[in-house]
């Protein structure tokens, strides 16, 4: 290692002017398979106020668990040869981008809308539950924090690689609740008693 | 499909003192924002691994590496380009990355709502850019040189001119957000956002380089600032 790594600095108040050019809270469209789900949420501070000078990022997978990542792409042997989606994933040009960004509003509140990603493998081996990872960069944040959303009702949660490394009773703030079939809520809060489970990423 | 998953390798994590830690007490705001559990060590996934590309996103422009042409006048200030590379810890570039900067006008002036400083707006100037680095990790903005504005996290408390830079590099794990700083600001030893991080040559990295080279004769200055990402683990997949 002849290098070391930039160091973090806030996005400040001001990251709009400069991240709003590819705000991205739409991830379904034509030919992306999979059910369209929303996700809705809220930032809260240490002191249970709405952060409104946020803004999150997802990345997730597709239905099928393929990440549109050259790297993956090329080394996958599971893309099927005859499918023309596929062929068009094989040029690192998935239909399904798995890319969103979205800035928190007044009262704190961000939606996406996107599909259920499916599973993809753990480093033992095991199949990850199926889950978007998360940045967060607020005013006031020094380094992005990276979290997860995980489904309810998803019995695979149980065996999740990465759940089964936080404490039992803190899994649930990555957890989403269900408000509808389609319709989800995942908050975060940032410090505090139900602070979400952050990892070092 | 485990054969496939074992070519796979994570990204190596900071050094002790490289990174702020999330509260930084001189910095107001991190107080009630920062985590006060630890963070939870995750070791890196498929999911961690990849990440977004912007190569060839349709959403790309060209030209929005010129923040002095956005409009049909100039904007005022000093016209600088600020150029560099996107390299990993071990050298390796950061090929077809997306970049995304904004900064204040030469007035110290932010286009946002919430920036209320009485300073005047530039009408020939946004304030932000992006671009790809090419193949071997360059990049290159022109732009002018921003102000310092006044903030109201302590009295008299000013941030030191600077220009804000989002970068994604190969991987979920890689995303970096930070600020590049001017060699021999004054303002720097007040600034509690530049001096967050505990190891001086670490922030000091932050300070882009003067720059003859890059400097273009009666057009503008040239700075140079380069972005390193985390290094690549050796070995495939910890057990
Ligand atoms: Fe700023």
């Amino acid at each position: 290692m002849s290098l070391q790594a930039t160091t973090s600095q806030t996005v400040g108040p001001y990251f709009k002017i400069g991240l709003s050019r590819f705000y991205t809270d739409d991830l379904t469209g034509p030919g992306v398979p999979g059910g369209t789900i929303e996700i809705v949420g809220r930032v809260f501070d240490g002191d249970g106020q709405p952060v409104p000078d946020g803004v999150i990022e997802i990345w997730q997978a597709d239905a099928a668990g393929k990440y549109a990542h050259p790297e993956f792409l090329r080394e996958s042997e599971n893309i099927q040869e005859t499918d023309g989606q596929a062929e068009e994933q094989k040029r690192g040009q998935s239909v399904f981008r798995g890319f969103g960004r979205v800035p928190t509003k007044s009262d704190g509140s961000f939606r996406f809308k996107t599909i259920k990603p499916g599973r993809v493998p753990a480093p033992d081996g095991t199949l990850q539950a199926p889950h978007i990872a998360v940045s967060v960069f607020t005013r006031g944040l020094l380094r992005r924090l990276v979290t997860r959303i995980y489904f309810p009702d998803e019995p695979s949660n149980a065996e999740d690689f990465a759940l089964k490394l936080v404490q039992a009773g803190r899994r649930h703030t990555l957890i989403a609740k269900k408000l509808s079939d389609a319709r989800l809520e995942w908050n975060v809060v940032l410090q505090g008693a139900e602070e979400t489970v952050f990892f070092d990423c | 499909m485990m054969q496939d998953m074992a070519k796979f390798r994570g990204y190596r994590r900071a050094e002790p003192g490289t990174q702020p830690d999330h509260l930084h007490p001189a910095y107001v705001s991190s107080i009630k924002r920062a985590p006060s559990k630890p963070l939870v060590y995750l070791p890196h996934t498929l999911s961690e691994v990849t990440g977004p590309s912007f190569d060839s996103f349709s959403g790309i422009d060209v030209k929005a590496g010129d923040l002095t042409r956005q409009h049909h006048g100039e904007p005022l200030g000093e016209r600088i380009i600020v150029s560099g590379r996107v390299l990993d810890e071990d050298g390796r570039p950061a090929a077809h990355t997306l970049i995304e900067v904004w900064q204040a006008n030469a007035a110290g002036r932010y286009r946002h709502s919430v920036d209320q400083h009485n300073a005047p707006l530039d009408p020939n100037f946004e304030g932000s850019g992006h671009t790809l680095s090419d193949e071997n990790g360059n990049f290159r903005f022109i732009t002018i040189r921003p102000g310092a504005y006044p903030w109201r996290n302590h009295y008299n408390a000013w941030r030191p001119a600077h220009i804000h830079f989002s970068v994604f590099g190969p991987a979920f794990a890689t995303r970096l957000i930070t600020q590049m700083y001017f060699p021999g600001d004054a303002l720097l030893p007040f600034d509690p956002i530049f001096n967050c991080t505990g190891d001086e040559k670490a922030r000091n990295r932050l300070i882009s380089l003067f720059d003859w080279e890059t400097t273009v004769c009666e057009q503008a200055l040239g700075f140079r600032f380069d972005i390193i990402l985390g290094g690549r683990d050796s070995t495939p997949w910890e057990k």
